[in-house]
């Protein structure tokens, strides 16, 4: 994996590599050549399969962090390109000429973030929620307790407990990190 | 098999969209589910047909929509553990796997040798319990009710297999981070294999009644090919990529578990077609059988089930990422895990098969099917909703 | 509200131009009423013991409990020989179950299939998840209590509940139907405005009329 980063870094400017197993790194790119540098795994490298696309909202630094995973099937390895993108307006150049199934995770990220991928099909049609019109959901600042606390009518009678209060108070004393 | 060229209906407008007109009256807008006995789960297929003929099809999805992964971002690591097998009800265990697998990877927790050996059975079994699900639906779609009448009677035993081990029958709770909760109880091996020889005969049966039916073969040969080119823009994998005669088999691939000490080699079909698909997970299934006899055999008889893991209720784990993917039986089943040094998951993404087939690929591949034929594709695929919306 | 929902103008074969409103022309505008029950209570009784003995569930899987419908079918527990079976349609059944949680858009379709069922029509929650939220209970999608939505007879709490709880909560409603207390169908004519109230606070593109059979 060492080697594919020095080749890559040839022609391509790429930050932070992180080396997570033998047959999984992770590579930190910037947003503006990530295109061409997807057709490169996919064309020259042998990436052919994407595996997975999909967002990390990191709220206290105002990012959100794209995940391209792809696989090398012939050479059984794994790597997944990090891209962070500004959290307000968020926007994404689209992948779906690269892989028809793009699109679809493109339109989830857009229902479930809202980050935005000009010209991918079908972007606007609702996916998974249905006449949604809370801040889309999978964001941080987004708290599903209290809104479903207000949305759904409880059953008086469900008790919650804190279950670090209750094991203290009823099972043992708190001996701390073990 | 049909007359006239049918890839010519509808034209194509100048920009490549479909010429179609719903107000001509040449056109019919035809609802398939949720409500609808040929759908796979709670999910719905808006078809635009002419005549019985499809031409346009659009996938829908998120009746199952929980929101797991939000409710796992408000939850510790082990309160996600129980939570989780619900996310793929008729194989939940690789759900629990492939978290159990992700937290302890980004956790740097080692995991007992017996540990290992009984998570890949307690998968096979699983993958058991769903290719006979399928086989039962894949028949049931032709008409051929009593095939799932049988194998629904089979499935049922491992069932209670399940049962013995881990006192569940569908959500198991088994594989926990750390390892598994017990070792296996006493005579579990001669059971299982009372099991696995009902198993293997009443498959003889079905070998019999529908591989060599001549209404299932008339329906099923040649009926929803999928390209060997489509493969990767479709992101397809498992027994779907293997018919199409594409080894991609993550057991073999990019091995986990005990999987490099069994003997086994990948199934494969060349036809690509909804037979042959039947046919690989039929296959598929004998193959699993044969796995779990090399389980019980080569697998050590004691030793620890668990490691010691930290205080779960203060339990922290680094800052980290990493995806953790296993073969279940309808293809690359995936965790992409997030952690940011806190007691809770900062992201957690499943990557489910049916993601990519039962949306981009059957939009794609259901144009100029019959309607009949829809339910027979769609099940052909193997997809599950919920792991979809999850 | 989808474009084929909206009022529009069409052309007849016949070249006259009509305008149609398919929420208004395309449903009954009547609502539901309540149906009183038989002149004499030994006819009453009579329908009712017929009523108990034929439950004809409705193949809708709701949720994760739909798996267990097909044990259920099969040999091993082989509901049919106390006289329930599934059907394919709303019009063919009596008896909905709601097979686990219900996300927002699936209530949707659950009204419309259950409001498209014949009277007298019953309704059994299945799974915690119907009862108070369970696994699901802070989810934003999911909601907590069905019997605010629909009237239910009979909940089968677990998750997942066996197939014998399941037919031991067939046998309950049977009971329930023979003592001519499942009412379901009547209460939810009689208290249409509310459940209305009910199901249109939590689903927000309301896209259907209010009652659709």
């Amino acid at each position: 994996m060492q080697q594919l980063y020095d080749t890559l870094s040839q022609r391509f400017s790429l930050g932070e590599f992180t080396r997570q197993r033998a047959d999984l790194a992770f590579i930190t790119v910037g947003a503006v050549r990530l295109h061409a540098l997807l057709r490169h795994l996919r064309d020259q490298e042998g990436f052919t399969h994407l595996v997975l696309l999909t967002a990390v909202d990191w709220l206290e630094d105002g990012q959100f962090q794209l995940t391209y995973l792809l696989n090398n099937r012939a050479k059984c390895q794994d790597l997944g390109l990090r891209v962070m993108i500004a959290r307000d307006n968020a926007s994404m150049e689209s992948i779906h000429d690269l892989w028809a199934a793009a699109a679809t995770y493109q339109r989830e990220l857009r229902e479930m973030f809202g980050i935005d991928f000009p010209g991918s099909p079908r972007l606007m049609d609702d996916f998974i929620l249905e006449g949604w019109n809370a801040a889309p959901p999978y964001r941080r600042d987004f708290d599903t307790l209290e809104y479903a606390r207000a949305t759904y009518r409880e059953r008086p009678g469900r008790e919650t407990r804190d279950p670090a209060a209750h094991m203290k108070q009823q099972l043992y004393g708190d001996k701390g990190d073990v | 098999m049909f007359e006239l060229d049918r890839s010519q209906y509808p034209q194509k407008k100048a920009d490549g969209t479909l010429d179609i007109d719903l107000t001509s009256g040449k056109y019919l807008k035809l609802w398939q589910g949720p409500q609808h006995p040929g759908i796979t789960g709670n999910m719905a297929i808006e078809l635009t047909v002419c005549g019985d003929e499809v031409v346009d099809a659009t996938t829908h999805v998120g009746y199952l929509h929980r929101g797991f992964e939000k409710l796992m971002e408000r939850r510790t690591f082990m309160q996600c553990f129980p939570i989780v097998c619900r996310i793929c009800v008729p194989e939940p265990d690789f759900n629990e796997y492939c978290y159990a697998a992700a937290v302890e990877e980004l956790a740097g927790l080692e995991i007992p040798e017996l540990a290992h050996w009984i998570r890949t059975l307690i998968l096979e079994m699983g993958r058991v319990n769903s290719y006979l699900m399928y086989l039962g639906g894949q028949a049931g779609a032709f008409g051929q009710g009593v095939i799932g009448q049988w194998t629904t009677y089979v499935r049922d035993l491992m069932l209670d297999r399940f049962e013995e081990l881990t006192g569940a029958r569908i959500y198991h709770m088994f594989i926990i981070p750390g390892g598994v909760r017990d070792n296996l109880p006493d005579g579990f091996a001669g059971r299982m294999e009372e099991t696995l020889r009902e198993i293997e005969s009443v498959l003889a049966d079905v070998d019999r009644v529908m591989f060599h039916n001549a209404v299932f073969k008339k329906r099923a040969v040649g009926v929803g090919v999928i390209d060997t080119a489509w493969l990767d823009s479709y992101g397809i994998t498992g027994p779907n990529a293997r018919a199409a005669g594409v080894a991609k088999d993550v057991r073999k691939d990019q091995p986990y578990l005990v999987y490099p000490e069994l003997d086994f080699e990948a199934v494969t079909g060349k036809d690509s077609d909804i037979y042959t698909r039947a046919d690989v997970r039929r296959r598929d299934l004998l193959l699993s059988l044969d796995l779990i006899r090399q389980i019980l055999a080569k697998m050590p008889k004691t030793g620890a089930v668990m490691t010691k893991l930290p205080n779960v209720l203060h339990w922290k784990i680094p800052r980290g990422e990493t995806y953790v993917r296993g073969e279940c039986s309808r293809g690359e089943y995936g965790y992409y895990l997030v952690t940011d040094g806190s007691g809770y998951p900062r992201r957690v993404n499943v990557r489910g098969p049916s993601y990519t087939h039962s949306i981009a690929l059957f939009e794609r591949m259901v144009i100029n099917a019959n309607i009949s034929d829809v339910a027979a594709l769609l099940v052909s695929l193997h997809t599950y909703p919920p792991e979809i919306e999850r | 509200m989808k474009e084929e929902l909206l009022k529009r103008i069409v052309k007849t074969p016949d070249g006259q131009e009509i305008e149609i409103d398919p929420l208004r022309d395309y449903y009954c505008e009547a609502g539901p009423t309540v149906q009183p029950p038989a002149y004499t209570a030994i006819i009453e009784k009579l329908f009712n013991w017929a009523r108990s003995e034929s439950l004809w569930i409705l193949g809708f899987g709701t949720g994760c409990g739909a798996i267990e419908m097909r044990p259920l079918m099969t040999p091993r527990f082989d509901a049919y020989r106390y006289g329930i079976q599934w059907r394919p349609t709303p019009r063919q059944s009596n008896l909905f179950v709601i097979s686990g949680y219900l996300s927002v858009k699936t209530l949707k379709r659950v009204i419309r299939s259950y409001e498209q069922m014949q009277g007298p029509k019953y309704v059994v929650g299945l799974g915690s998840c119907t009862i108070n939220g369970g696994m699901y209970w802070d989810s934003y999608n999911t909601i907590k209590r069905l019997d605010d939505y629909l009237p239910v007879d009979v909940y089968i709490a677990g998750c997942m509940p066996r197939p014998e709880a399941l037919l031991a909560g067939f046998e309950e409603l049977k009971k329930i139907i023979r003592a001519g207390k499942a009412e379901g169908a009547n209460q939810y004519a009689a208290n249409f405005d509310w459940y209305k109230a009910n199901q249109k606070s939590v689903i927000h593109d309301w896209d259907m009329p209010d009652y659709n059979w």
